[in-house]
């Protein structure tokens, strides 16, 4: 019996491995998939179960995403593992250009069928190498699936339609979130890409949030609450494809919308999001749209500093109250 | 002495590197107390090697390190106080707490980055060596690096555009991969290159390359400074692979002091060594290869590194003693220096 709650990291492991059982074409490219933190261990289960399907690649970015790309042109289903978020910048022809547009370019003759993934976020001391989250950059790049597990249940199922995906798939995992635990289901399954999840109900706003930030929309929901607030918690789970149905009913029903992301403000994911409510969804609106995102800075080592630039639980219940004023 | 060194140089090689260690050892001490959070990496065991390397360098040259850079900015002759504050985030820090371990850099003295991206530095110290070349002074840029920045492609482009265009870079390889756990074990990342003999890489494309013990810093020294020579009167860029063995503490991917605080007692008296990692007491430890070499003199030898040491473990405390007290950055300022 699999267990019945699980942290994130040992359920993106459970669905690493369940990927590799079950598709003997499915391989690991680059062994540190959990980071350097405390769960690294989970991943030695990998290790000794498919000892020829992982490998310790050289530190080089540009490469392994190359080699991932056209083994998948090729017939494989590579996982490639890029490390922290802000070193997929040195594989960001490959991945933007050569795996984005492959399928296109070919009138629908090649598929890439390359999963990447990477830890992204601020993440506590990362300073300005070290702290990127650079799903909005991909999100302007059409032909990458983008995928953003909130939850391990999340991460389960995305992981493995990620892996069974036809398209080239960018997958971000938050590095904070690797070890939060959560409730598994009963029926482990694939989560379509697409359909976003509502996290909590609440009829007086909609919060949309993706990664980290759905944990921190829930806490200010539910401090929130306590002030007679009821805030819907929405997930798109996935940027491509978007949810925007469910984004729409929910503010449909709510009339307010906040949009919280850990990308900078500008072109951010938040942007996006509000941008879409605003064209296709404003009659519902009975107040303006609020962003919280990250200021459009790097990110300083300094704690007080990296925290000041960075949303958390009380910017955004903070940003709820203006609506509510 | 054995050694080539002329003696007031190997005298004041040991003091920076006697500081560089005292300093790592604050470091690691403050982090496992919780003065600073996120990753960070140590500089013990490549101190004959920077030591070394950036005394044959001038005032107007420049440097470009990675994330294993304090003993790369302590021997340039920053202030250890505001460079162990700024690794705690400090307002008092070198710069200001925005970088932290990471990015540890003293712009003043002529460093123009310090990156943790691996491969970084080796790229960017090609547009520095760029920019002395028009100045036509002379100067030079020094690019120190580890062994695993060869495997980044950006090194290729690097070490190609430098020898093509003949610009003063003196490519330092730190290989600290020798004896080194590597991730396969659980470690820290260790070389993972195909070629055997770096040194063939700058040589496909004509740079000259040699090969030196790290731990020795004569030998350092000599090929840094020929290397310098060189680029200095025109003659292109040069490479120097320096080796060298894995300090212990730097096989896991947290460091951890195994070999405890110094004791140079090893290197003056002949006290027994510690079984547990005597291979690098008795030969690996730069520090104590050089104390031992310059002990060889005698008594008042012996006392002399005892008392630099002294003056360095005072100099340290005064500099602990500065990051502590050092306020934290202003949260707001957090929006300055986007743009310049
Ligand atoms: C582009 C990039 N990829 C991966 C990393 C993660 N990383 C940090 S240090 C390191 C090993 C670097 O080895 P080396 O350059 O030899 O330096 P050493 O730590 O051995 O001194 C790696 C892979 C990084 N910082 N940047
Ligand atoms: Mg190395």
């Amino acid at each position: 019996m699999p267990p019945t709650t699980q942290s994130f990291a040992a359920a993106l492991v459970d669905a690493l491995h369940d990927a590799l059982s079950a598709d003997r074409m499915v391989s690991l490219i680059g062994s540190h998939v959990l980071g350097l933190g405390p769960q690294r261990h989970l991943m030695d289960r990998i290790r000794s179960d498919f000892p020829d399907r992982i490998v310790d690649p050289p530190t080089a970015e540009a490469g392994i995403a190359a080699a991932g790309i056209g083994a998948a042109m090729a017939g494989a289903h590579p996982f490639v593992d890029l490390g922290t978020a802000a070193f997929s910048f040195l594989a960001w022809t490959q991945m933007v250009n050569e795996a984005a547009v492959a399928h296109y370019m070919t009138g629908g003759a090649v598929n890439v069928p390359v999963t990447f993934h990477m830890l992204h976020g601020v993440r506590g001391g990362g300073a300005a190498q070290h702290s990127h989250s650079p799903q909005a950059m991909l999100w302007n790049a059409p032909g990458l699936e983008i995928v953003l597990p909130s939850t391990p249940a999340d991460a389960y199922g995305l992981t493995l339609s990620a892996l069974a995906s036809r398209n080239p798939t960018v997958l971000l995992t938050h590095a904070k979130l690797l070890g939060i635990e959560g409730p598994m289901p009963s029926e482990r399954k694939a989560i379509p890409f697409g359909k976003a999840d509502i996290k909590r109900q609440g009829r007086d706003v909609t919060i949309v949030a993706t990664s980290l930030m759905v944990q921190y929309a829930l806490a200010a929901a539910a401090t929130l609450a306590g002030e007679g607030i009821e805030a819907e918690v929405v997930d798109p789970r996935t940027l491509v494809p978007l949810d925007e149905a469910t984004i729409l009913a929910s503010v449909e029903r709510t009339g307010r919308l906040v949009v919280v992301d850990e990308c900078p403000l500008r072109c951010g994911i938040a942007s996006e999001i509000a941008a879409t409510v605003a064209e296709r969804g404003f009659r519902f609106l009975r107040a303006p749209i609020q962003r919280v995102a990250r200021a459009d800075t790097p990110i300083a080592f300094a704690q007080a500093q990296e925290e000041f630039v960075t949303p958390d639980a009380g910017k955004i219940a903070a940003a709820v109250r203006r609506l509510f004023g | 002495m054995s050694h080539a060194l002329p003696e007031s140089l190997a005298w004041s090689l040991l003091e920076t590197m006697l500081l560089m260690r005292r300093f790592e050892e604050a470091v690691v001490r403050l982090a496992q107390e919780g003065h600073f959070k996120g990753h960070y990496h140590l500089y013990i065991g490549e101190e004959a090697t920077g030591a070394a390397a950036i005394a044959t360098l001038g005032e107007r040259d420049h440097l470009a390190t990675t994330h294993r850079n304090h003993g790369h900015v302590i021997a340039r002759g920053a202030d250890p106080g505001r460079a162990l504050a700024e690794i705690l985030g400090r307002a008092n820090g070198l710069l200001g707490g925005r970088g932290g371990t990471l990015h540890l850099s003293d712009p003043a003295l002529g460093f123009l980055a310090t990156s943790a991206i691996v491969g970084g530095c080796i790229s960017l110290s090609v547009g520095g060596g760029y920019a002395c070349k028009q100045r036509g002074d002379g100067s030079l840029t020094m690019a120190l690096f580890g062994d695993g920045a060869l495997e980044e492609g950006v090194a290729f482009e690097a070490l190609n555009i430098a020898a093509l265009w003949k610009l003063p870079v003196v490519f330092l390889c730190e290989n600290n991969s020798v004896n080194a756990w590597g991730s396969a074990k659980g470690g820290f990342p260790t070389l993972n290159h195909a070629a055997k003999d770096l040194c063939s890489i700058p040589q496909s494309v004509g740079i000259p390359a040699v090969r030196v013990d790290g731990a020795d810093a004569a030998a350092v020294h000599d090929a840094v400074s020929e290397a310098a020579a060189r680029c200095r009167t025109g003659g292109g860029p040069g490479f120097v692979e320096a080796i060298t063995e894995r300090w212990p503490g730097s096989n896991p991917l947290w460091p951890d002091p195994v070999t405890g605080v110094t004791d140079l007692r090893m290197a003056t008296t002949d006290m027994a060594l510690p079984q547990e990692h005597h291979n690098w007491f008795r030969h690996h430890d730069p520090v104590l290869r050089l104390a031992r070499l310059l002990a060889a003199g005698g008594k008042d030898s012996a006392d002399r590194i005892h008392a630099i040491d002294a003056q360095q473990q005072r100099r340290m405390a005064k500099a602990i003693d500065f990051a502590l007290a050092g306020a934290m950055p202003a949260a707001e300022a957090a929006l300055d220096h986007v743009f310049a």
